[in-house]
């Protein structure tokens, strides 16, 4: 569910991201482009790991197959959005037939059957070289406009990617399929015997995990003009996604968009202010996570903050 | 190459796969945590076992023992301080903690040891029979890796410590209610799972460069090996790693070395669906 003040943030937020270009230098636009790219990869991996509740790891084997779909099809001279649709439907359709498999599997062997997929797409690209290229990755036609116009370009194309998603996700939550989806977390065999499709529903959710993120990794390839398999399918972006969304808050709506704002903020600034450090920065932040924001930044209660910083600790609220 | 040599590579690979796998089976059995700092500690024990060789001129026979004790330390002290406040969360929370925590060491150690790859060269030489030729070093490997895997088979089934570990693994309440002192349990189980590791990774040191880079393949070895063989049993890890090393070898043979790691993971996605409690592994203990 969302209310109408997280509708009003969510919309000052577009702006604001939109409005990047008019005043802040390419640094900040490229900053922008992350933000709403990896709120696209949190929003639909929502769909799966907080409103279902399966520990999905494979956000990114959709993400990279987009880009090679992408890549390929552009390559061969498909013009560039129909490239980028042509990613959607394929993902897509891979992640139903693999959900309708895979989704058999529950907790560990789910995360670990995932984690498997990315393992073997990443495989078969990097040793398929007659189509892939393999180790050497894959060169794209890159847009013939000035910097400044092609930093635009993308940044709309993956806000418009974040808001559909936005609004996918506001419908879901809504929607019958949601209550079914969070049924399922509770208790899928509880769910099962009310009559809810388990299988069909859990199809659903991995298909709309999976839609839009092969859509953002095919306009991603375009963007940055070259792929190879093992920044496509890397296993550091596989666990960032749902850290991104424990961050916000899994299974809210708005959750996913501050998780990965903050997350994408977070990593800029320890990238450029401990470079030999920055991986150890980020595993303290996910340990911070874990033991002191389980329910994400959303669950922080403001008012128990306000009150122990006046010093009324213990106050009831 | 004749089937003979394919056949003794894949049991020499496997056998090592199985010392890689077991610790962290055990952990993932008993503790319900999948372990992402596994690779980074089989890298740690082979980095330490190479620095002791490299620097002192210590054997790594002799560091080997050491090695391992130290991990056990770690692993105790992690699981203590860390991952018991979280053990009975769902499978992402905890499977995130450790990947963060894995973060944390694996930049530590790029930091200190560098991401070369490095390798104790002992030149023992070649061994042939029967057409088959074997480097001793790697001979020797096997020969280890299977000695502390049994030695660990030996330790669950006639030790208190390794009964009430097989204890708390089929009923946590029950285990409880008998005296068992479960955290203790869990953080010792987690560090025998760095032990091995530790061991492992100074097994390794002695047969193939070792790098930082290689804690994902490590992992990745680990989940086929589990999943194959089935969790949370020694002779389950043994099962697995024999299997995946048999696998790795035949299907390299026939389809490239490349695509042998992708026929790992393929046999592992069949195993998931089809018989997900692994080939020995018993139904209900997941």
């Amino acid at each position: 569910m969302i209310t109408r003040t997280g509708l009003i943030l969510f919309a000052i937020w577009v702006v604001i991201l939109a409005t990047t270009p008019l005043h802040a230098d390419n640094y900040i636009v490229r900053t922008a482009i992350m933000i709403s790219m990896y709120s696209v990869l949190a929003l639909s991996w929502n769909f799966i790991g907080g409103f279902t509740g399966y520990p999905s790891f494979a956000t990114v084997a959709f993400f990279g197959l987009g880009a090679y779909v992408g890549a390929i099809a552009q390559r061969n001279g498909v013009p560039m959005v129909v490239a980028w649709m042509l990613a959607t439907i394929v993902v897509g359709a891979f992640a139903a037939a693999l959900g309708s498999i895979l989704l058999r599997l529950k907790g560990h062997y789910f995360a670990i059957g995932s984690i498997a997929v990315v393992e073997v797409c990443r495989l078969v690209i990097s040793s398929w070289r007659s189509v892939t290229g393999g180790g050497d990755g894959l060169n794209i036609p890159l847009l013939r406009w000035s910097p400044d116009d092609v930093a635009i370009f993308f940044l709309m194309v993956m806000l418009v990617l974040m808001i559909i998603v936005f609004a996918l996700n506001a419908f879901v939550s809504r929607h019958r399929l949601g209550f079914g989806l969070h049924c399922i977390r509770q208790n899928e065999d509880a769910a099962d015997m009310v009559g809810i499709n388990t299988t069909l529903y859990k199809v659903i959710a991995f298909t709309l995990s999976a839609l839009f993120v092969g859509t953002a990794g095919a306009a991603y390839a375009s963007w940055v003009g070259y792929i190879d398999p093992t920044d496509s399918f890397s296993i550091l972006m596989t666990v960032k996604v749902p850290v991104m969304v424990l961050l916000g808050g899994a299974g809210t709506v708005l959750g996913p968009v501050i998780g990965a704002a903050s997350f994408v903020v977070l990593e800029e600034i320890f990238w450029s202010n401990f470079l030999d450090w920055n991986r150890a920065i980020l595993g303290m932040v996910i340990v911070f996570l874990i033991f002191f924001l389980p329910g994400g930044l959303l669950r922080v209660s403001f008012r128990k903050v306000r009150d122990r910083l006046k010093g009324r600790e213990g106050v009831a609220t | 190459m004749d089937i003979g040599q394919i056949l003794v590579n894949g049991l020499v690979l496997g056998a090592l796969y199985a010392c890689l796998a077991v610790g962290f089976s055990l952990v993932w059995g008993v503790l319900n945590v999948i372990n992402m700092l596994h690779g980074s500690f089989i890298v740690l024990g082979g980095y330490l076992t190479f620095f002791a060789w490299h620097s002192f001129g210590i054997h790594p026979l002799v560091s080997l023992p050491f090695v391992a004790l130290l991990l056990f330390g770690i692993g105790y002290l992690v699981q203590y301080l860390f991952v018991n406040k979280v053990v009975t969360a769902p499978v992402l929370t905890t499977l995130t903690l450790t990947f963060g925590l894995d973060m944390i060491l694996y930049n530590i150690m790029t930091v200190f040891f560098s991401a070369t790859p490095r390798r104790v060269t002992l030149d023992l030489g070649t061994l042939s029979f029967f057409g088959i030729t074997m480097p001793v070093d790697r001979l020797f490997g096997m020969a280890l890796a299977l000695a502390l895997t049994g030695l660990l088979y030996y330790v669950m089934r006639k030790s208190r410590i390794g009964r009430a570990i097989v204890a708390v693994r089929m009923d946590r309440a029950a285990a409880t209610l008998m005296g068992i002192r479960v955290n203790h349990i869990y953080a010792i189980t987690f560090g025998v799972g760095a032990l091995m590791a530790g061991a492992a990774g100074a097994i390794f040191a002695m047969v193939f460069p070792i790098t930082t880079n290689l804690t994902g393949m490590y992992i990745g070895k680990a989940f086929v090996v589990c999943v194959i063989g089935g969790l949370g049993s020694v002779p389950g890890a043994l099962v697995g790693g024999l299997a995946l090393g048999l696998i790795e070898s035949i299907s390299g043979h026939f389809f490239g070395p490349q695509h042998s790691l992708t026929v790992g993971f393929l046999v592992m996605l069949f195993i998931l669906l089809v018989k997900p409690t692994g080939l020995v592994g018993k139904r209900g203990y997941e």
